[in-house]
C-alpha cells in the first residue's frame, strides 16, 4: 500500500504472520478443545472461554508461588500441565452434574453452559477480584530472535506454536491412534450400537467433554504469555473459537487447524492495514458470507444427503 | 420417445454415491390408476427410488417425468405441489397437533406465507378433513393428540395427510410395517380404495400383503430390475427366486 | 367475530390472562409506583418486545437467535438518531465548531451530517426505517441462512456472530455513531420534551398499548394455519416441505416479523430512556432476553411478558443489595430454567390452574368437545430439535396456558 516498499511488506507479513502465530496458537487450542467437544458430541460449550480462563489463573497462580520461591525459570512447564489437570477435573465434573442430561438438546446446552459461563465468571471475580493479573514469564520466554535484520520474531510466539503443534499432535494420536480414540468415534458415530457392545458411553462422553476442557485449560495458559488474565477473558475468544468451530467444518481436525490458522492470519494481517476494529469487523463478516453459502464449512466431508 | 400416456415414467435414472451405484440405470413406466409394488432385498434401492422421485436425493443422470413434467429439476415442495405424495417408512406425523389439525395442515390450500396466515378453516375443508378421516379408520380420534395413536393408527393417518393432498401419485415406503394381521387386512382394502383413481407406489416386504393389493410388482435388485409383471409371474421367476423369495 | 375471538383472545381463558395481564401494566403498576420505578418498568415492557420475539421464533419455530439485540438496537439507533438530529439544532449547538450535528460528531471532527443520517431528520422516515429496516436486515440474513437450511445451532452461532460484528462496527467508528458511549442527551421528540414526568406517563401507556398490539399480532399469526405450520416446522420440518410447503419461506417471515417486533421495543426503549448505546445489540444483552422468554415458558406470549418482568426485577433488586450474588443468580437462573423448568411461568401456572377445582370451574371444561372451535394448539411443547435430525428430540408435552 502506500508508503511501504515490496520487501517492506513482505516483512511486515512475515512479522505480523508470526505475531498472529500466538494468537493463532491460543485460538488452535480453543477450537481444538472445541471440536471435540460440538464437533464429535454435538454440545455447545459455551463457558468454554471460563475454562480457558481456569487456566490461565493457575498459571498466574503458580507464577506468584514461583516468584516467592524464586523458581521462575521452572515452573511454566508445570503451570501449563496443572492448568491442563484441573481445567480436565472441572470439567469431567461439570459433564457429570450438568452437561449429561442435556445431550439430546443442544439449543438448550447452549443457554445452560452460557449459564454455567455466568457463574464461573463471578467465581473468577469472587476468588481473584475484578482486576487483571499477570503471570510473571520466565526469562527463557521473553524477547524475539532475529533472523535477518527487518523482521523480528517473539519467542514467546514460536514457544506457544509449539505447544499448540504439540497438542495437536498428541489430540490426533488419541483420537485415531488409541484405544480410546476408537471408543469416542464409536459412541459419536452410533451411540446405541456403541452401548450394546459394551462401550461404556458415558464415560466415554465425560472423558470427552473433560478433555476438551483440559485443553482449553492449555490455551490459557498460553493466554497468559500474549495477555493479562481476568474474570472475563474468555469471552475474547469465545465467539472466535466458534467461528473456528464451524468454518473448518464440525467434523473434521484438518479442517480446524487450517481454519484456526487462516482466520488468525487473516485478522492479524488486515488489522495492520485496516484499524483494530475494522480488521476484525471485516474478518468476522468475511466468515459469515462463507458460511452463508457454504453452511457446512470449508473442510466438512461430503456426506450422503 | 413418446412417454405421454403414463403418470410416471422412469428412464436411465441412475445415482451413484461416491461410485456406489445405488440406482442404476433404472426404466419403469407407471400407468395411471395402477397399484404397482415394488419388492426386493435390502439394499436393493427401493427407498432411493422413491427418494429421488420427491426429490429429497438428487440423481445422478436420467430423467423422471410426472404427467411429462420433468421432476429431476424440481424441489420436494415444488414436486408435491405438482401432485406426488410420499409416505415414509416410520410414521412422520406431527405429534404435538390434534389429529383434525394434522389432516386440516395438509389442506392444498394456505401453501405459502400469506395464504396460511389468511386461510380460513370453511366448511369445505372441514367436510374434506372429516371425509379423509372417515376413509383412514379415525373419525373418533379427531380430537386426539397424534402422538398418543397406535403405530397402526399413525399410518393411516399419514396416508390421511397424503389423501388431503389428493395427489396423482401417492408413493407409500412399507406402509404396514408394525401392523397386526387385522391392520393389514384393513390397510390392503384402503389401499385398494384409493389407487380407484390415482396412481399408487408401494414398497413392501410382506408377500401376502402384496398380493392382496398389486396389479403389477416391479423385483429391484441392486439398483436394477431383476423382474416385472404380475405377481404369480414375478413369484415362479427363478432369478427372483435365487435372490429374494427363497425356495 | 366468533373467529376473531378465538383466535386473538383466545376463548375464556385466554380473556382472562390478558386482562390480569393489562390490569396490572395499566393500572396496578402507575398506582403503585412513583414515576421514577415505573419509567423503569417501562423499561423493562421494552424488552419484552423482543421476549416475544423470540417466543414466535423460537418457542414457537424452533429457531433460536442469540442477535435479537441486533434489531433491537437498529430500532433503538433510528429513534436515537431522530432524536439526537432534533437535539443538535444549530442554535443550541451554536459553540460546537460545527454547529448544528451532534456533539460526538463535533469532537470527532466531522463537518457535516453524514449521509446515512439524513432521513433521520423526519419523524415519518425514522418510523418508517424502524419498521423496514431490521425486518430488511432479518430477510438478508434469513434468506441466505434458511434457503440453505442452515438451522439450530449453527444458526445460533452465526446470529451471534452478526450480533458481534455490528457491535465492534458501531463502537469502532465512533465519529458516525457515537462509540461506545452512544448516543445520549436525548430530549424532545417534535418540541415535546420526553423528559418530564407526564410525557413518562404518556410514553409508558403508549409502551403498553403496543406491546398488547405485538402480542394480538402474534397471537392471530399463531392461531392461523401459519402458526400450526410453524409448530409442525419445529417437530417434523421434513414432512411438512413433503407436503407441499416450502419451510425457508416460513422461517424467513417469523424471523422478520420477530426483527420488526424487537425493532419497535427498541424504539421505544430510546423513547423512554433517553440514550441507545451498543451495549443492547452484543451477545450478552441478547442472550439475556432469551432467558427472559425462556422464564416465561418459551411458547407463551403472555408468559414472556411476566418473564421479562420477574428477570429484570430480581435483577435490580439483587444488583442494589447483593451485587455480588446477582450473576450467580442469573447464572443458576439459566441453568434451573432450561434444565428442570422448560415451560416456564406458564408451565408452572398452566399446573397449577389443572389442580385447582376453583379455576377449573372457572374456565369451564378444559377438554375441547368441538375440534373446529378449538384454536387452542394442543401442547405448548418444548421441543428442543437437533441440527439436521428431529429424530433425536425429547418430547415433554404439557398442555400449556395459553399463550
Amino acid at each position: 500500500m502506500f508508503g511501504y516498499s515490496m520487501a517492506d511488506i513482505g516483512n511486515i507479513m512475515v512479522m505480523q504472520g508470526f505475531s498472529g502465530l500466538s494468537m493463532f496458537s491460543v485460538l488452535l487450542l480453543m477450537a481444538l478443545g472445541l471440536a471435540i467437544i460440538f464437533g464429535q458430541m454435538g454440545v455447545i460449550n459455551m463457558a468454554h472461554g471460563e475454562f480457558m480462563t481456569i487456566g490461565a489463573y493457575t498459571t498466574v497462580m503458580l507464577s506468584k508461588l514461583a516468584v516467592s520461591y524464586n523458581l521462575v525459570a521452572y515452573y511454566f512447564v508445570f503451570a501449563i500441565i496443572l492448568a491442563f489437570i484441573i481445567a480436565f477435573a472441572i470439567g469431567y465434573f461439570i459433564e457429570f452434574i450438568m452437561i449429561r442430561h442435556l445431550y439430546k438438546r443442544p439449543l438448550d446446552t447452549l443457554l445452560a453452559t452460557w449459564g454455567l459461563s455466568l457463574i464461573m465468571q463471578q467465581i473468577f471475580r469472587s476468588s481473584f477480584g475484578a482486576k487483571e493479573v499477570s503471570a510473571e514469564l520466565p526469562e527463557w520466554l521473553l524477547g524475539s530472535f532475529k533472523p535477518t535484520p527487518d523482521i523480528d520474531i517473539p519467542i514467546n510466539g514460536v514457544f506457544v506454536m509449539g505447544l499448540a503443534a504439540l497438542v495437536t499432535f498428541g489430540v490426533y494420536t488419541f483420537m485415531f491412534k488409541s484405544r480410546w480414540g476408537l471408543r469416542v468415534r464409536a459412541t459419536v458415530q452410533n451411540r446405541v450400537m456403541a452401548g450394546a457392545v459394551g462401550i461404556n458411553t458415558q464415560m466415554v462422553d465425560r472423558v470427552s467433554y473433560a478433555l476438551g476442557c483440559g485443553i482449553a485449560g492449555v490455551a490459557g495458559a498460553a493466554f497468559t504469555t500474549i495477555a493479562s488474565t481476568g474474570p472475563t477473558s474468555g469471552s475474547l475468544y469465545i465467539v472466535d473459537s466458534f467461528m473456528v468451530v464451524v468454518f473448518g467444518g464440525a467434523a473434521s481436525l484438518m479442517g480446524t487447524i487450517a481454519s484456526a490458522f487462516g482466520i488468525a492470519q487473516a485478522q492479524s494481517i488486515l488489522q495492520f492495514f485496516m484499524t483494530s476494529s475494522m480488521g476484525k469487523v471485516s474478518t468476522l463478516l468475511v466468515i459469515v458470507v462463507i458460511l452463508m453459502i457454504k453452511p457446512e464449512g470449508l473442510f466438512a466431508s461430503k456426506l450422503r444427503k | 420417445m413418446s412417454n405421454t400416456d403414463f403418470v410416471l415414467a422412469i428412464e436411465d435414472l441412475t445415482v451413484s454415491f461416491d461410485g456406489f451405484k445405488a440406482v442404476d440405470s433404472l426404466t419403469m413406466y407407471i400407468d395411471k390408476n395402477e397399484l404397482r409394488v415394488v419388492i426386493g432385498p435390502n439394499g436393493a434401492g427401493k427407498t432411493t427410488v422413491l427418494d429421488l422421485i420427491c426429490g429429497k436425493t438428487k440423481s445422478t443422470s436420467g430423467s423422471i417425468k410426472f404427467m411429462n413434467k420433468e421432476l429431476t429439476k424440481l424441489s420436494e415442495h415444488e414436486i408435491v405441489r405438482e401432485g406426488v405424495g410420499r409416505k415414509f417408512q416410520t410414521p412422520s406425523i406431527y405429534e404435538n397437533l390434534s389429529v383434525y389439525q394434522n389432516l386440516e395442515v395438509s389442506y392444498p390450500k394456505g401453501r405459502g406465507v400469506f395464504g396460511s396466515l389468511m386461510f380460513k378453516r370453511t366448511e369445505v375443508v372441514d367436510a374434506e378433513v372429516r371425509k379423509i378421516a372417515d376413509e383412514i379408520m379415525l373419525t373418533d380420534m379427531l380430537n386426539m393428540e397424534a402422538a398418543l395413536l397406535s403405530h397402526g393408527q399413525k399410518q393411516w393417518l399419514e396416508i390421511g395427510m397424503l389423501l388431503m393432498q389428493d395427489p396423482e401419485l401417492l408413493m407409500l415406503d412399507e406402509p404396514v410395517a408394525g401392523m397386526s394381521a387385522k391392520e393389514r387386512d384393513q390397510t390392503a382394502d384402503l389401499l385398494n380404495k384409493i389407487s380407484s383413481n390415482r396412481s399408487v407406489l408401494v414398497i413392501e416386504h410382506d408377500m401376502e400383503f402384496v398380493k392382496k393389493i398389486a396389479h403389477k410388482v416391479t423385483v429391484l435388485h441392486q439398483g436394477k430390475i431383476l423382474a416385472e409383471g404380475a405377481m404369480d409371474q414375478v413369484q415362479a421367476d427363478e432369478k427372483v427366486i435365487e435372490v429374494y423369495l427363497g425356495h | 367475530m366468533k373467529l376473531l375471538s378465538s383466535k386473538i383472545i383466545g376463548g375464556k381463558e385466554g380473556a382472562v390472562g390478558l386482562i390480569i395481564l393489562a390490569t396490572l401494566i395499566f393500572v396496578v403498576m402507575p398506582l403503585g409506583l412513583d414515576i421514577f420505578r415505573l419509567n423503569l418498568v417501562g423499561k423493562y415492557l421494552t424488552y419484552a418486545f423482543v421476549a416475544i420475539s423470540l417466543v414466535l421464533l423460537w418457542g414457537n419455530g424452533g429457531i433460536l437467535s442469540l442477535g435479537q439485540g441486533i434489531f433491537f438496537g437498529l430500532g433503538g439507533y433510528a429513534m436515537a438518531m431522530f432524536m439526537k438530529i432534533e437535539a443538535s439544532d444549530p442554535i443550541t449547538t451554536k459553540i460546537q465548531t460545527t454547529p448544528g450535528i451532534p456533539d460526538f460528531m463535533d469532537w470527532n471532527q466531522i463537518t457535516a451530517l453524514p449521509w446515512f443520517w439524513e432521513p433521520f431528520k423526519s419523524l415519518p422516515l425514522t418510523i418508517i426505517a424502524i419498521l423496514t429496516i431490521p425486518a430488511l436486515f432479518a430477510y438478508i440474513i434469513g434468506f441466505a441462512m434458511f434457503k440453505r437450511r442452515v438451522g439450530g445451532v449453527y444458526f445460533a452461532i452465526i446470529t451471534q456472530a452478526i450480533a458481534l460484528i455490528l457491535t465492534i462496527l458501531i463502537v469502532g467508528q465512533q465519529g458516525y455513531t457515537g462509540g461506545v458511549n452512544g448516543i445520549t442527551d436525548l430530549k424532545t421528540v417534535l418540541g415535546w420534551d420526553t423528559r418530564t414526568n407526564s410525557a413518562k406517563y404518556i410514553l409508558y401507556y403508549m409502551n403498553g398499548i403496543l406491546l398488547f398490539g405485538a402480542i394480538f399480532l402474534s397471537r392471530y399469526v399463531l392461531g392461523s394455519k401459519f402458526g400450526m405450520l410453524l409448530l409442525a416446522m419445529r417437530d417434523k420440518e421434513e414432512r411438512v416441505r413433503f407436503s407441499g410447503y416450502d419451510v425457508s419461506n416460513f422461517k424467513i417471515f417469523t424471523f422478520c416479523l420477530a426483527a420488526m417486533i424487537a425493532a419497535v421495543g427498541g424504539a421505544m426503549f430510546t423513547l423512554q430512556v433517553g440514550f441507545m448505546s451498543a451495549s443492547f445489540i452484543g451477545i450478552v444483552p441478547s442472550i439475556e432476553m432469551v432467558i427472559f422468554c425462556a422464564v416465561g415458558g418459551r411458547a407463551s406470549l403472555i408468559g414472556a411478558v411476566y418473564g421479562t418482568l420477574f428477570v429484570n426485577f430480581g435483577k435490580t433488586f439483587f444488583s442494589e443489595t447483593y451485587p455480588e450474588l446477582w450473576l450467580f443468580l442469573m447464572g443458576g437462573l439459566f441453568i434451573t430454567v432450561v434444565m428442570f423448568f422448560p415451560d416456564g411461568l406458564a408451565g408452572i401456572y398452566s399446573k397449577f390452574a389443572k389442580k385447582s377445582k376453583f379455576l377449573r370451574k372457572f374456565y369451564g371444561s378444559d377438554q375441547p368437545t368441538d375440534p373446529t372451535t378449538t384454536s387452542k394448539v394442543v401442547g405448548a411443547g418444548v421441543m428442543d430439535i437437533a441440527p439436521a435430525n428431529d429424530a433425536a428430540a425429547e418430547v415433554v408435552n404439557i398442555k400449556g396456558a395459553k399463550a
